[in-house]
């Protein structure tokens, strides 16, 4: 996709630019830059957006008001966060491990950001068309355990390595039944590439995949659910940040804008888990409603369908984000080894189970 | 032959040293960590180093004293009145409960007769507060267990408990509402009617509480069968109250030393019956508390139905001196047994007076059953006891 943009561009300005002979390699350089710079600022965006949602949603869950002070409704409370962040001093404890220490929001960040990168979010707008687009999904997202693991070893504290030590162990056993639920949709689709898998599951809602063996992918779908809750630390799994427990996990030692990048990660993370899950189970940015429908509405207008399909998108992801948060005003949080035994002992038999069958189901 | 056996017995040695080396590994190496004081699950003051192997404890060693205050020594200083605002800080949770002890324990030193009316007012007052600090143990057991919301809806309905307060004596935390002899003003126009509607509205709201909370599944998943306290145990360490009767030991001062208004009321005693778990474990221990609020709003209720009329105060001196003598008079509070054991030696001062807390026997028996337990139960455990630090700190 970015290769056709590209494409586009550098033939615009070979015609209208003349003067300018600039070697193709640095318009992908500027290029990469300029959709690098909207990936971040969409996400940290969302990120300050996600958390002032979180914060309503939690007060209308708690029968509280929330942030309603700042700008209308509270709306620019997120920046007011952002910018005390910022003025935050920044601490680094004596005993931590200092380069790590300063690496680890990074690297977390950057796991969350690097998925962004494969998500089809309409027909016309993504960043790249990869064939091997769940593949990549699953290996970027493992860097956030890396960058949780190094935070909870190198602050020097150990209750931050505890929740270092608790993450590898979750994360890592969580990956597991998301690789399954992964793996039987590209049985299904007999491809990894998510723009496919989108289009797959064209027409209307009941081409959905989430609808296409059942009950079967809709238990898929609920353990990808909540494996992808365990993925990115939300409650009733939020025990490497558990702070009745391990006071805050691995950002403990952690404060200023180091402590939001952290907190960037989770909310981008939460968004892009939702997302996934919305392309491979509930048709991504296809409409719900059937195509005759849409035609005689909209006709085959191609900009008008893209902004279509991103509202579709937006809003499913949105929705399952708004589940996540609903979840964990609710609920209380497991224990370790509770949460091992849910993951190998019910989630992982479940998922292969469901695989084996769809798989069996398919042949026939 | 006796070359053979003596091979075997070196190979079983051997085999031995090795079990015994393998288990020097698996162990491991153990660590102290300091949970508290500014740990999020410590309540306030507390300090308990724990010795623990990765997540496992091993040995716990509760450090208190970071918010001694010399209450007792206090006491002595002051005279029999003076001493009633330093009671509100004993439980700063439960203030008015501490005031009726207090003066409970006064009135039999010097033989003073309280008013009925002012002892039917103690009563729900007392009882009133005690369903305020067990809504905020519900609130802080929830977020020990990583629930965020019953706090909050503790609070709420708490809230419109010390508005109660407000209106009768002015304050919502440390009330000095009781007074040696009776209370210190009478109840205001509209008490009545505001708490039989409050009592109304609670009770709703117990069955939203046991929704969100008491009965969700990992709820029940991490309170049962967690932090098990056996009755002979309990016993042994002079472990009181709400805790004592969560391992099934019906023990409740009300019924078995009737005070003040309580032989003319009825109300039932729950005990832990290890529904869920095992009996006496965390979830026992918390829902006690949550049975013993309904048992408290049908004693606000039956008082407010039987308040009689006539003075709220006995005639007592702004200083007077009680006979040489000594006293020990206990009372139920929401944190077991409080007891003030006053040595008059004919003076207006109290010659000696020692306070006996529920929470300081309560906390010593949280060492001897966290052995063996992960570091998240211990903070369940450590929870379901509900201690208020001031208590254990005088």
């Amino acid at each position: 996709m970015l290769k056709e943009y590209i494409d586009a561009i550098k033939s615009f300005a070979e015609q209208n630019l003349p003067v300018i002979n600039v070697p193709v390699e640095l318009w992908y350089i500027v290029w990469l830059f300029i959709f690098g710079g909207i990936v971040l600022g969409g996400m940290m965006l969302f990120a300050g957006l996600a958390a002032y949602a979180e914060r309503r949603v939690a007060g209308f869950l708690q029968s509280r008001l929330g942030p309603n002070r700042v700008g209308p409704q509270g709306l620019l409370q997120f920046m007011a966060d952002g910018i005390k962040l910022v003025m935050k001093e920044d601490l680094i404890p004596t005993a931590a491990d200092k380069i790590l220490f300063r690496l680890a929001p990074y690297v977390l960040f950057i796991g969350t950001l690097g998925i962004f990168a494969a998500l089809p979010f309409s027909k016309y707008v993504g960043i790249t068309n990869l064939n091997l687009g769940l593949l990549y999904i699953l290996a970027i997202s493992s860097l956030v355990v890396i960058g949780i693991i190094m935070a909870g070893w190198s602050s020097g504290n150990k209750w931050s390595l505890l929740g270092g030590m608790r993450s590898a162990a979750q994360i890592i056993s969580y990956e597991i039944p998301i690789g399954i639920c992964f793996l039987t949709i590209i049985m299904m689709a007999g491809t990894m590439n998510m723009n496919t898998i989108t289009e797959l599951q064209a027409g209307s809602i009941i081409n959905w995949l989430v609808f296409r063996y059942p009950p079967l992918t809709m238990v898929l779908f609920l353990i990808y659910f909540i494996a992808s809750m365990a993925e990115v630390n939300r409650t009733p799994f939020d025990i490497p940040e558990a702070e009745s427990e391990i006071v805050g996990g691995y950002h403990t030692e952690y404060s200023g804008m180091r402590f939001a990048f952290f907190y960037m990660g989770e909310y981008g993370n939460m968004f892009a888990v939702s997302a996934i899950a919305s392309i491979l189970f509930l048709g991504g940015w296809q409409s719900p409603l059937p195509f005759f429908i849409l035609n005689a509405l909209f006709g085959d207008y191609a900009v008008l369908t893209a902004i279509e399909g991103f509202g579709w998108f937006l809003a499913k992801s949105l929705a399952l984000v708004f589940l996540m948060m609903w979840l964990r005003w609710t609920l209380p949080r497991y224990r370790v080894d509770q949460l091992m035994t849910l993951c190998w002992k019910v989630l992982l038999p479940i998922s292969l189970a469901c695989m084996l069958i769809i798989g069996v189901w398919m042949m026939i | 032959m006796s070359e053979k056996l003596k091979l075997d017995n070196r190979s079983t040695s051997i085999v031995k040293d090795a079990a015994s080396h393998m288990a020097e590994v698996v162990v491991g190496e153990e660590m102290l960590i300091n949970m508290g004081p500014q740990h999020p699950s410590t309540h306030g003051v507390l300090n308990k180093v724990l010795k623990t192997d990765g997540e496992i404890i091993s040995e716990v060693f509760p450090q208190i004293g970071y918010l001694h205050r010399g209450l007792e020594k206090i006491a002595e200083k002051l005279n029999y009145h003076q001493f009633m605002p330093y009671t509100d800080r004993i439980d700063y949770l439960a203030a008015m409960n501490c005031n009726l002890a207090y003066a409970m324990a006064i009135e039999k030193l010097a033989a003073i007769e309280v008013p009925k009316r002012a002892e039917y007012i103690r009563v729900i007052m007392a009882e009133l507060n005690r369903i305020a600090t067990h809504l905020v143990f519900m609130g802080t057991m929830g977020l020990e267990t990583g629930a965020w919301t019953p706090i909050v809806y503790g609070f709420r309905e708490r809230e419109e408990i010390l508005d109660l307060f407000e209106m009768t004596c002015g304050q919502r935390l440390t009330y000095n509402y009781m007074r040696i002899g009776g209370v210190s003003d009478d109840l205001p126009n509209g008490f009545v009617d505001k708490a039989r509607k409050f009592c109304d509205v609670l009770e709703k709201k117990l069955v939203e509480y046991n929704n969100l909370l008491s009965y969700n599944q990992i709820f029940i998943d991490r309170m049962a069968k967690v932090g098990v306290l056996p009755a002979d145990l309990a016993v042994d360490y002079g472990v009181t109250g709400p805790a004592l009767r969560g391992s099934g030991v019906k023990w409740d001062l009300r019924k078995n030393e009737p005070y003040s208004v309580y032989p003319e009321l009825e109300f039932d005693i729950p005990v832990g019956k290890g529904e869920l778990g095992k009996v006496g474990d965390a979830w026992d221990r918390y829902m006690v508390r949550m049975r013993e609020i309904e048992q408290s709003i049908r004693i606000v209720r039956q008082a407010l139905d039987k308040l009689p009329a006539g003075d709220v105060r006995a005639k007592v001196g702004r200083i007077f001196k009680p006979a040489q003598g000594e006293v020990y008079v206990r009372a139920e509070n929401p944190r077991g047994e409080l007891g003030f054991y006053v040595v008059s030696d004919g003076s207006a001062n109290p010659y000696r007076l020692k306070i006996r807390t529920g929470s300081f026997n309560n906390l010593s028996a949280v060492p001897p059953i966290s052995k063996g337990m992960m570091i998240s139960d211990f903070v369940i455990t450590l929870g379901s006891f509900d201690v208020v630090l001031p208590e254990i700190d005088r």
